[in-house]
């Protein structure tokens, strides 16, 4: 095995490099300011940090509510298998939605004000709540792991004993903080072009979350299997690409009816600037990935699977983008393209992502082979979750 | 009685002596260079915009139901009920959402400052406090930008359009968009010439967002029972199911 040994050598050098460069961008920018560190302006107030690091960063982790709730609430115990990878994928990526927000909030040391200066009729006040709430709670999720690597056996029971409540807790803030990021944009009728600006935004936002969290439970399933060396969980994941084709057709349908209420679905025959990232938008994130897995060859092969899952992905980046930055260009009358340390800085938070994320599958017990051996810590056979054992132990 | 401005554009001789006045009320720098200067800033809070013959001035409308305050999540923005709409820069955390928000784009922000906040016309609040009338108002030579109650300035617009009805557009720029604001506009030509948006909502901005957001409460509880529902009912099946398992092996145990 030379070939991964070469590949995470090289691996290792990108990750230096961005490390370095992140180094002296994080210089800049609390040294001289945002003027100094990004190409954001009075006109544009917000660029790929919130459009990207924070948007994108939130909705890439919603896996975490998705399948917790999928194995432990409606009790399909056969995807258990990946719920710890997929925990500690939210749990990480939240984490960097945070790291994220220290870069791009102005005063960021002022960042728990909204603890004790509440204005409940903001939006940003209840994201700020919600994602607070919520990394909390997935690090509670998380926690299970930890416990169990060092053996800490008195508070692993305790945790568990009280999970179920978190788990549901967890499900009913990421439902409202995932569609309150589109809400956000809701105060901006005027701003943001007839494309992305509906009334149904958070619901389009919650919907999409969905199938982001599917479409990264399969390709952080496949990365692992390719670099971890595991056996991919094909049968689980082929069960995901169907549940992905029903979100993503309710999405796509949902988003046209919405365009031809409101009269704008002429307008994605007419050639623009907007029509342009409208339409990459629609056929990357709805209209290829639904083409390839509603081919049964396709839906069922691995690689089929990671390509359609991949597409998703870039598909709904693209929409958190346009929402953010192309849909607003117009009506500001400017274009925003990030600066060079603003592109450093995120691609930083995505390399920790990686780095953080392959440390943890190596040390922690993240995958069902490496529980194996822990001779220490039994747990019962069959298909129920390690969460809902205890629950009914308790009972 | 809630405060306003009057700004009357066919009375305006562009000399820019509210410009002025509003740097030294405000300890901004002023000079010919920012004189020039056609946008605000963190540095320029007003300008008089000029196109051949006429004019315009730029500054905070101070909104009824201001966008920049429904959606600061610390309340750093806030709209007093003489008016003005000020800033607390010691609560605010720099999330910039006021300056996406604002229908205007009026907030603008320190971007070259490492400690940096919102800056922004306040329409002299610390001078109203005292009873006395904005800065800019106050230098006005024509009285083109007169200080006053707001309902009083709406009535006195509303009879200058009616008393020279050739003068004026019949549109008070600032009575009715986004829910109105403390600071009216009135011009003899297209409010648009000056890049004000003429395509504005009457509706208050905050309403948007709102009508999502009041539904949270009632929300939360009944997702939560649903969710708890679902758990209850799905994992009903394994002990069930482990029962009848029992059952069957106890069954099959007696016979033998």
């Amino acid at each position: 095995m030379t070939i991964p040994q070469i590949r995470f050598t090289f691996w290792k050098a990108i990750f230096l490099v961005i490390m370095v460069a992140g180094v002296y961008s994080t210089y800049i920018r609390f040294s001289r300011g945002l003027g100094a560190s990004t190409n954001l302006s009075d006109q544009f107030p917000w660029g790929i940090w919130i459009g990207f690091d924070v948007m994108c960063g939130v909705m890439l982790a919603a896996g975490g509510f998705t399948l917790t709730a999928a194995v432990h609430i409606f009790n399909i115990g056969r995807w258990h298998a990946i719920v710890r990878p997929t925990i500690l994928t939210a749990f990480m990526g939240y984490l960097l939605v945070c790291a994220a927000l220290l870069y791009d909030l102005g005063l960021p040391w002022n960042i728990w004000h909204p603890l004790v200066m509440r204005n409940p009729h903001s939006v940003m006040f209840e994201i700020a709540y919600c994602v607070m709430l919520y990394t909390a709670v997935l690090a509670l999720e998380f926690s299970p792991i930890v416990f169990e690597k060092f053996g800490w056996k008195k508070p692993l029971m305790l945790v568990r004993r009280v999970m179920m409540v978190f788990v549901i807790l967890g499900v009913i803030l990421s439902t409202l903080h995932q569609s309150s990021l589109g809400t956000l944009y809701l105060i901006m009728p005027n701003k943001l072009h007839p494309f992305w600006y509906s009334p149904l935004l958070p619901v389009f936002f919650y919907i999409s979350a969905i199938a982001v969290g599917l479409a990264m439970i399969i390709f952080e399933s496949s990365m692992s299997s390719k670099y971890f060396g595991r056996e991919l969980e094909l049968p689980i994941l082929r069960e995901m690409g169907r549940v992905l084709v029903v979100v993503l057709a309710i999405y796509g349908i949902l988003r046209f009816q919405d365009l031809y209420h409101r009269s704008v679905l002429g307008m994605i025959f007419v050639s623009g600037y907007e029509q342009r990232f409208f339409l990459l938008e629609i056929f990357l994130s709805v209209l290829i990935p639904l083409g390839l897995l509603l081919v049964p060859k396709v839906r069922e092969s691995a690689q089929g699977l990671y390509l359609a899952g991949v597409l998703t992905l870039l598909g709904f980046v693209t929409n958190r983008l346009n929402v953010t930055i192309t849909g607003v260009e117009n009506a500001v009358g400017a274009r925003y393209m990030p600066k060079w340390t603003e592109v450093v800085i995120t691609a930083v938070l995505v390399a920790l992502g990686f780095a953080i994320f392959g440390m943890a599958a190596r040390y922690l017990p993240i995958f069902p082979e490496e529980k194996a051996h822990l001779p220490a810590m039994p747990r019962p056979e069959g298909v129920r979750g390690e969460i809902a054992v205890p629950v009914h132990a308790g009972d | 009685m809630s405060k306003g401005i009057l700004y009357d554009a066919t009375l305006c001789i562009g000399c820019k002596q509210c410009e002025q006045a509003c740097a030294t009320e405000n300890g901004l720098p002023y000079d010919d260079k920012i004189a020039a200067q056609d946008v605000t800033s963190a540095h320029k809070y007003t300008t008089v915009l000029t196109k051949d013959d006429k004019f315009m001035r730029k500054l905070c409308m101070h909104c009824d139901d201001p966008a920049c305050a429904s959606v600061c999540p610390v309340g750093a923005l806030r709209k007093t009920t003489i008016g003005p709409v000020t800033y607390d820069k010691h609560k605010c955390m720099g999330c910039r959402y006021c300056m996406a928000a604002c229908p205007f784009s009026v907030p603008k922000y320190e971007w070259d400052k490492a400690v940096p906040g919102v800056r922004k016309c306040i329409m002299c609040a610390p001078r109203l406090a005292e009873g006395k009338p904005t800065a800019c108002a106050e230098i006005c030579p024509t009285g083109a930008t007169k200080f006053g109650d707001r309902d009083e300035l709406l009535k006195e617009a509303h009879k200058r359009i009616q008393d020279n009805p050739a003068n004026y557009l019949p549109h008070i720029f600032g009575e009715t968009e986004v829910g109105g604001s403390s600071v009216l506009l009135l011009s003899s030509i297209g409010f648009n010439t000056f890049s004000l948006r003429t395509d504005l909502t009457e509706r208050a901005l905050p309403l948007y967002t709102y009508q999502v957001l009041s539904r949270i409460p009632d929300f939360v509880p009944i997702f939560g029972v649903l969710l708890g529902g679902v758990y209850w009912i799905t994992h009903r099946r394994e002990p069930v199911a482990e029962a009848d398992a029992r059952e069957r092996h106890d069954h099959k145990g007696g016979a033998q």
